[in-house]
């Protein structure tokens, strides 16, 4: 794009400035529709699920309702408590919408189609991700009020739990890619199983740790059966009950943006990203941005659905799981595959 | 242009924050302060062209380190007026902290201009290699040159972890912990019994 904009005239900082605020609003602004779109459809297959109509009032087959609850939070009042740390309090739905988009600048649409195709794009993202867990920290401390605050130190340890096990995870797949740049990842995904199949899902040392990235995600984006952030009967509503108006619809914003990003990350990682599922010459007509696409929304049904079928986890049952099960099952079979790796690829 | 406007952004705001993180009253803001200096610190190593720790420097220091600092400052009850007072007491002190500091920054320097620091080689003879990107660098200097290093550092951090949890562990014996797969096994049938006991009579259980 910054070629497009130098053949303009510009010299080339105003040009590569000019491609980078333009490829940032071409991600962000279909993002946030796409988050508004998202909410709908996770209502409307929770609704299914449950034998109800979910929203179906505002607009064709209740197709508008994100954007009227949008426009419901922007013209409420915004209430600050008066015990709270007004700055911190301000700032960390700020942080947790931020963070949201910006782990976004690495992820490969298509071939070539990503804002910054960086060596660390992996890196990147284990470091977003583990920024993100402040906004939440923040805004616990600064509401002043004891649930918030019990809700921050769950979300925190949480996190920082899952992290150490998806990290791991990360290595297996990078073991294999020989690269942690997202695009490269994607391309050596290509006839994977095979020569037939696209995806490390496909690979039988591989498949145990999609299974368990996906397990993680639930828990790193705090989705049900780990919400416990956010477990209404215990703790209100979490670390959001002093929120209200914009600021609570960015944290609601944030939280849907980094469910998208862990889906497209189960679809870049293990799936294939834009390519298609089988290595079929014909298939490659299909843009690559709609496998992509339609990978990411499959695994946001999943995410629905595990949301409308699982009951919530106790707390201690989601340590065990994550120290005491995904972290040594992860740690073996970061032996075993550059075990494998060492004497079939690199003998 | 951009680069050097992106060098005197990150430069400055490191050190804004640095200034803030011991000016601030409140701990907690001193902590936030921080983790926007480790921010900024690692937007001038991406300027380098340092990407990898960069990263690194994000994932460990901001995600981990800090989120326990974080923690440990939200859950103390500071008192103000008695970390103030000592002040005047410990001046001199903090005067030769930073004089030796000072110290050592210039003889870093030093030794920088005079060409000693080159990464590469035991004998620093050698730059970085080139043309191979930060992660294979330091992975083929980490896992070729410095092997033993390298291992030797990983055991003496396991042996101090190790150490930290024997000295911290204490076995309870007044709680009742629960045996999951015990939990697991169990089924319906083994903690129900279906009976229909006659009109008037009861059961035994």
């Amino acid at each position: 794009m910054t070629a497009f904009f130098q053949s303009l005239g510009m010299n080339y900082e105003w040009a590569w400035f000019i491609a980078t605020v333009c490829g940032i609003l071409l991600i962000a602004l279909p993002l946030m529709l796409a988050v508004a779109m998202i909410i709908y459809v996770d209502r409307k297959v929770w609704a299914a699920i449950n034998l109800r109509r979910g929203p179906n009032v505002v607009g064709p087959f209740g197709l508008l309702q994100s954007f009227a609850d949008g426009l419901k939070v922007f013209l409420q009042e915004t209430i600050i408590p008066s015990a709270a740390n007004k700055g911190i309090f301000i700032l960390a739905p700020i942080v947790t919408f931020t963070v949201a988009l910006g782990a976004w600048a690495v992820i490969p649409f298509d071939a070539g189609v990503v804002l910054a195709d960086i060596n660390v794009g992996l890196l990147y993202i284990l470091a977003i991700s583990s920024l993100s867990v402040y906004g939440v920290v923040m805004a616990g401390w600064a509401s002043n009020s004891k649930y918030p605050f019990f809700s921050a130190m769950r979300a925190s340890a949480q996190m920082i739990s899952y992290e150490v096990s998806i990290g791991f995870i990360l290595i297996c797949v990078v073991l294999y890619a020989g690269s942690f740049n997202l695009t490269e990842i994607v391309v050596s995904q290509k006839g994977h199983g095979l020569g037939i199949v696209n995806g490390y899902v496909f690979n039988i040392l591989l498949f145990p740790m999609w299974v368990m990235f996906f397990i993680s995600s639930l828990a790193e984006t705090q989705r049900v059966p780990f919400d416990l952030t956010e477990a209404e009967s215990e703790l209100v509503a979490g670390y959001q009950t002093e929120y209200s108006s914009m600021s609570f619809a960015l944290f609601w914003l944030g939280e849907y943006a980094n469910i998208l990003l862990m889906c497209s990350l189960n679809t870049i990682l293990f799936f294939g990203g834009w390519l298609p599922p089988v290595d079929w010459a014909p298939l490659y007509y299909v843009p690559g941005i709609i496998w992509f696409l339609l990978k990411t929304f499959f695994f946001f049904f999943m995410f629905s659905w595990v949301m409308a079928t699982v009951p919530r986890y106790r707390y201690d049952q989601l340590m065990r799981l994550g120290w005491k099960i995904f972290l040594p099952i992860s740690l073996l079979f970061v032996v075993l595959i550059s075990g494998w790796l060492m004497f079939t690829r690199y003998a | 242009m951009i680069h050097t406007i992106a060098f005197y952004l990150f430069a400055v705001l490191l050190i804004a924050s640095a200034v803030l993180v011991i000016m601030s009253r409140n701990p907690v803001h001193s902590v936030l302060w921080l983790i926007l200096a480790f921010f900024n610190a690692a937007g001038l190593m991406v300027l380098v062209g340092a990407e990898f720790i960069a990263m690194l420097l994000v994932i460990v220091y901001v995600g981990a380190v800090a989120v326990l600092f974080l923690f440990v400052v939200m859950m103390l009850d500071i008192d103000f007026a008695e970390l103030r007072a000592g002040f005047v007491k410990n001046f001199p002190l903090g005067i030769l902290l930073a004089v030796i500091l000072l110290a050592e920054l210039v003889l870093g320097f030093g030794a920088y201009r005079a060409g000693a620091l080159k990464l590469g080689e035991a004998d620093g003879t050698a730059g970085v290699i080139a043309g191979r990107s930060n992660i294979d660098s330091i992975g083929a200097l980490l896992y070729g040159e410095y092997l033993f290093l390298f291992e030797a550092a990983g055991l003496v951090l396991l042996v101090a972890m190790i150490g930290a949890i024997v000295l911290t562990h204490r076995e309870r014996t007044d709680t009742r912990g629960q045996n999951v797969s015990k939990q697991n096994k169990r089924r319906a049938e083994d903690a129900t019994v279906n009976v229909k006991p006659e009109v008037g009579k009861g059961v035994t259980l």
